[in-house]
């Protein structure tokens, strides 16, 4: 938010940027209709699920200040919620994102009004318990396998024609951008100046007219339904889900070390940290192992944390001072 | 005239600690009010009272006639409160300008456009002699221009009501003289003052009437020159 800066380029307006991000879409969903080779959509789907989880978990987490350690307890809700559903009615996916983005995002309003009076550290501490609890509850609902797990039938082709795979990978093409769009109206917004007082001085927020509790409540609704909607095809991409597979620790920690290596002020910030650790991890996959992962990424979030704190944005912010 | 604040009985206490007991105090509108005290006397208990960042015990406290004991901090704000921190309280992540940007979304009566917010930020900025400073981060701003930013920030939410909680402390004495003309020309601007201060000059230059509090009771009420010949008020201050 530097909009008040006399030297620098007016900034792009809402409507231009959404529109560009429709084009954006539009471009790769062209391209795509050219591949052949489904790996390319398996792993530009990861990339993309973590834009929008890194996304979501930044409006709550970079612009409030608030760090939610409960990303996994969302985005298996939203798993599990669009899994119940298909063996009860067999909805079609959109549908199921809709479901399992409502449900998170009123487990999101239950979790804000019971947690965001306590501040800071507690907070977190509450999210942590929300998803070991939630973890508990799913082991133990049958319907959806329990701790055994469910198979869930994908598709061989999908409605647009080409692979299942590949309407999943457009799906969360357009799910991350939308994600990224609404981030970004988010931080212009009064909404967003809100939210960056409430993260550098609550008190002071309050006293300045701010109704701090109302807009994290808000925040915290939208944030959960961002991650509820990114579990939500995720029975479909594995097609085997458990609740180890669902609550993995690996999208807890990459959705906070996404944002933080990427820079959590703006929206671009997650969108590059999202994009350049899933490439990253997706190379050591393939390359050296599966396991090397989460190493990776915790050594690149040590290496950030500690030398450049602000992430890649305010290395390039820093540079261009 | 009926006061604009008009606080009946507050009382607050912690524990058993009794930080404030049967406060009456009115303020009229348009009027400069000095608070003193020495420290512990409640004085800051008393303005988080006030401004609901604490919730009193006993007692009511009403704002233009409007009652605001069950409000939140920025409803109070909204019709019409706004206080400065002891300690200035910047958004630190936000520019000078963008630091009154907030409080010109939120707390005014009526939705600002865009440039109506920068139109009224800058005026505010150039009043209180930032303008040059709006795209800077409050980091890289002085003692007494930090001190400015809080008092044009408590500002721009368009207060009746301003409670300038103790903004001279650690100033120079050119520094304070600086302040003191801003509040007096804030309030030449229609503005009713709640001073709270320690620096005995600036409240005697500021205040049509002054208030002492000593262990949590208001022990004086009236005309500056007389409140500080008060033989308890003196007493708190000297010692026997």
């Amino acid at each position: 938010m530097t909009g008040d800066a006399p030297l620098s380029r007016p900034p792009m307006g809402t409507l231009a940027f959404w529109c560009w991000a429709a084009a954006f879409t539009g471009v790769v969903y062209l391209a795509g209709r050219w591949v052949t080779n489904d790996y390319v959509f398996f792993a530009g789907y990861i990339v993309l699920q973590y834009v929008l989880l890194a996304t979501a978990w930044n409006i709550l987490g970079g612009y409030a200040g608030y760090v939610n350690f409960g990303t996994a307890a969302f985005f298996a809700i939203g798993a599990y919620i669009s899994t119940a559903l298909n063996k009860w009615l067999g909805l079609p996916l959109p549908v199921l994102i809709l479901a399992g983005a409502a449900v998170c995002g009123l487990i999101g309003l239950l979790m804000g009004g019971l947690t965001l009076k306590l501040q800071g550290v507690f907070f977190s501490i509450a999210t942590l318990a929300l998803a070991i609890v939630t973890q508990a509850l799913i082991t133990n609902w049958e319907y959806v396998g329990g701790a055994a797990g469910a198979y869930v039938i994908r598709p061989s082709r999908g409605p647009l024609g080409g692979s299942y795979v590949e309407y999943l990978f457009y799906t969360m093409l357009l799910l991350a951008t939308l994600a990224v769009c609404i981030a970004r109206t988010v931080e212009r917004s009064a909404a967003g100046y809100g939210l960056a007082a409430i993260r550098d001085d609550e008190a002071a927020a309050e006293a300045a007219g701010v109704p701090t509790m109302k807009l994290k409540v808000a925040t915290t609704v939208l944030s959960g339904a961002l991650m509820g909607a990114a579990g939500a095809p995720l029975p479909f991409f594995v097609t085997y889900l458990d609740p180890p597979s669902a609550f993995n620790l690996a999208v807890a920690v990459n959705t906070i070390a996404m944002p933080l290596v990427g820079g959590t002020a703006t929206w671009i910030g997650p969108v590059i940290g999202a994009v350049l650790l899933s490439i990253v991890q997706e190379a050591a996959m393939v390359t050296i192992s599966s396991a090397v992962n989460l190493l990776l990424v915790g050594l690149i979030m040590i290496g950030f944390i500690t030398l450049a704190p602000n992430g890649i944005m305010g290395l390039l912010r820093g540079r261009r001072r | 005239m009926a006061a604009l604040l008009d606080v009946q009985g507050l009382g607050k206490r912690f524990g058993g600690f009794t930080a404030l007991a049967d406060i009456d105090l009115q303020v009229a509108a348009g009027e400069r009010l000095g608070l003193i005290g020495p420290n512990g006397s409640g004085k800051s208990t008393f303005v988080n009272c006030i401004s609901g960042t604490l919730r009193h015990d006993s007692g009511r406290v009403t704002l233009g006639g409007q009652l605001l004991d069950a409000l939140p901090p920025h409803q109070r704000t909204r019709l019409g409160l706004a206080r400065s921190f002891q300690l200035p309280r910047p958004f630190g992540s936000l520019t000078v300008a963008e630091n009154l940007r907030v409080p010109l979304l939120y707390a005014g009566a009526t939705k600002l456009s865009d440039a109506e917010c920068r139109e009224r930020g800058m005026a505010l900025l150039g009043q209180v002699g930032l303008a040059d400073k709006a795209a800077q981060r409050p980091r890289e701003l002085t003692q007494i221009e930090q001190r400015k930013l809080e008092l044009a920030r408590a500002m721009a939410a368009g207060p009746r009501l301003l409670i300038a909680d103790e903004s001279m402390a650690g100033l120079s004495n050119a520094e304070v003289d600086e302040i003191v003309d801003l509040l007096l020309r804030l309030n030449g601007q229609g503005v009713t003052i709640i001073m709270i201060e320690h620096i005995m000059r600036a409240v005697m230059a500021f205040s049509q009437r002054l208030v002492c509090f000593v262990a949590g009771r208001k022990v004086a009420d009236g005309l500056p020159e007389e409140v500080v010949r008060n033989p308890e008020v003196e007493r708190a201050y000297l010692g026997e």
